[in-house]
């Protein structure tokens, strides 16, 4: 299993890097600047002094060593937009981002687990395929057209929730008291219900399947003919099974959180590291695109290796490749 | 709406409805064509995919008003009424012949850009499953590279590259970022359809390796194939309409659904139609394509007849 997992370890090293030399090209193959895509171009004089400070007078291949040879060091480069460096703004970001997509995640799999089980227990009958239907319509929905018709049905009309931002700026510029963090939870809910709710559909679909395939396995049926109750055959036996493909969705959720929280961060006013990466691509801001593209395919590559992992300790069948029997 | 509208939907749903039945009466000769049709919501999600499809075609006698007709740009955001079936946008256009051209553009980025990457992921599957080691190789970590990119994210650097991006420049990217899942999927079935014997057969009486992909492996793969183009479409068009959203997809006068949102969005609160009725039609339509391909995947796979 060491063996494996160095060699998984490179292998994602490796893409990581790929990724980051890729959108460091294309980035800069970019049209316009970072001072000149703009309707207000700023003085060529101005543009080239910002040039030399950022070194985009420079060769696009000694660019490209002098950004690997900070990376080397830790270092992500300053960013030229936030007059900070990238990896602060990152920081700043991360964390938002990262709280968003725990509570989606938490929504998705709590409401996902209990869709699923309830249609495998009902399979082919009225609940589950109403249920069914449902799911696959919210799983078919824009998320932040979810986003916005929750916005208008709950901020707007009824007044249950906060329009958007982060907390109340007022009354909590930073989260430092009960008070404060009741309302960050209270601005968290919608998005991560959004979030949540079309990642929902997607597992109970997978749950309802594999629920569905143990049940029809031999110690179920044994479970059965010891005269064990329906409720404890499927809760207890059936479900520990069942609950595998969980692992493999765990894996898959994270690209998926990634491309909606940069939708649903701009629907709610998120100041996460997807709103942050689109104002960047806007506004030809080099270091902190890559910068965030390095964050995300680091990110989606470790959750793989991390369901892998978990797989491989959770299901005893599962032997990882080059390990003895 | 004036009544020739009217009676022009009317005859849409009509047309439709009879299409769907006369489909059901011919497929049901056969076993597959039953499979599929014993799927709950596949011929539900077949009217809804044939309607738009129809509508789509029939869009200047559907729809009252031009997509780029603004009406009455004084009094703009009037609410659904027997005039104006679905409302107006902000801009004091029809919402409801915005929606009916948007199917257009819409759909068609949906289908092209799924062709693209089908056409792509089949062709980068089949050469790595079918000559393996290096090239398998050297093409799988392409792929695992394209897989961990967000592709959200590749799509908006690659708009970014040019200022005002042609349709058909953005179709042939959203297609170009979308192969990846095809190619790991069609890899594995020819990996395994290679070694059989019919195979073997058709090698050793000198085909080519071109001619033997061709001609005897990739027909045996073609049920997986089709039934991720069922599905992969959907995910086409709400990508389609998320990158429009953020105002990096289709050109902003063109009605696209995802355009549209965008377009409603800032005045939701005031008119909340003209944001809701082309999200609407996109998940219908997306939540048909995925009965129908689930429905497909069912009428594929022989092993389901025991079922």
């Amino acid at each position: 299993m060491a063996a494996w997992l160095v060699r998984r370890l490179v292998a994602s090293i490796a893409i990581v890097f790929a990724v980051v030399t890729i959108t460091f090209f294309v980035v800069h193959l970019a049209h316009g600047t970072p001072c000149g895509p703009g309707d207000r171009p700023l003085p060529p004089e101005v543009c080239q002094q910002l040039c030399r400070r950022f070194g985009c007078d420079k060769p696009l291949r000694v660019q490209y060593v002098k950004y690997l040879a900070a990376l080397a060091q830790g270092d992500l480069s300053e960013s030229i937009g936030l007059h900070r460096p990238v990896a602060d703004a990152l920081a700043d970001a991360i964390p938002n981002t990262f709280i968003l997509a725990l509570a989606a995640l938490l929504v998705d799999f709590a409401l996902g687990l209990a869709l699923g089980i309830y249609q495998a227990v009902r399979a082919g009958r009225f609940g589950d395929v109403a249920a069914g239907n449902v799911a696959l319509l919210v799983n078919s929905m824009p998320v932040f057209w979810l986003g916005l018709v929750l916005l208008l049905v709950f901020a707007q009309w009824l007044r249950w929730f906060p329009a958007g931002g982060i907390t109340n700026p007022v009354l909590c510029p930073r989260i430092d008291s009960p008070y404060c963090l009741l309302d960050f939870l209270w601005h968290l809910t919608l998005p991560a219900l959004t979030l949540g709710l079309v990642g929902a559909a997607s597992t109970a679909r997978y749950q309802r399947a594999a629920m569905l395939e143990v049940v029809s396995q031999d110690y179920v049926r044994t479970a059965r003919a010891k005269g064990l109750r329906e409720r404890r055959v499927l809760l207890v036996h059936a479900l520990r099974n069942a609950l595998l493909p969980i692992i493999t969705l765990f894996g898959l959720a994270f690209p998926f959180l990634f491309t909606g929280a940069v939708l649903i961060e701009t629907v709610f006013a998120w100041p996460g590291m997807g709103r942050l990466a689109v104002n960047a691509i806007f506004q030809r801001d080099y270091p902190v695109v890559t910068g965030a593209a390095l964050v995300t395919s680091a990110t989606v590559v470790l959750g793989n290796l991390i369901a892998d992992v978990l797989y491989a300790v959770a299901d005893p069948r599962v032997r990882v490749p080059g390990e003895g029997r | 709406m004036n009544l020739w509208n009217w009676l022009a939907l009317g005859g849409a749903a009509v047309l439709t409805l009879i299409v769907v039945a006369e489909l059901r009466r011919r497929v049901r000769a056969t076993a597959a064509g039953r499979r599929f049709f014993r799927h709950p919501t596949a011929e539900l999600g077949l009217f809804v995919l044939a309607f738009f499809v129809t509508v789509a075609i029939a869009a200047p006698v559907v729809a009252p008003y031009a997509p780029y007709y603004q009406i009455d740009i004084e009094h703009p955001d009037h609410a659904p009424s027997a005039q104006f079936l679905l409302g107006t946008d902000p801009l004091s256009r029809d919402v409801w012949s915005r929606l009916v051209y948007g199917a257009r553009v819409s759909l068609g980025i949906g289908a092209v850009a799924m062709l693209v990457a089908a056409t792509v992921g089949t062709a980068v599957g089949a050469v790595a499953g079918y000559f393996r080691r290096g090239v398998d190789a050297a093409l799988m970590r392409l792929v695992d590279v394209g897989l961990a990119m967000p592709r959200i994210f590749v799509l908006l650097m690659a708009v970014a590259l040019w200022e005002h991006i042609a349709l058909w420049v953005l179709v042939l990217l959203i297609g170009l970022t979308g192969w990846f899942g095809t190619s790991r999927l069609v890899r594995a079935e020819v990996l395994s359809l290679r070694e059989r014997e019919f195979v073997a057969a058709a090698r050793a009486l000198g085909a080519g390796a071109g001619r033997v992909i061709f001609r005897h492996v990739l027909p045996n793969a073609a049920a997986p194939i089709i039934v991720s183009g069922a599905l992969g479409i959907g995910h086409m068009m709400l990508l389609e309409a998320g990158l429009s959203f953020l105002g990096l997809g289709v050109p902003s006068p063109a009605p696209s659904w995802g355009n549209m949102i965008a377009d409603g969005w800032h005045k939701m609160s005031v008119a909340w139609w003209s944001s809701t009725f082309p999200g609407l039609a996109i998940s219908l339509v997306v939540m048909a394509l995925n009965a129908v391909g689930d429905a497909l995947r069912d009428a594929l796979d022989p092993r389901k007849e025991a079922a």
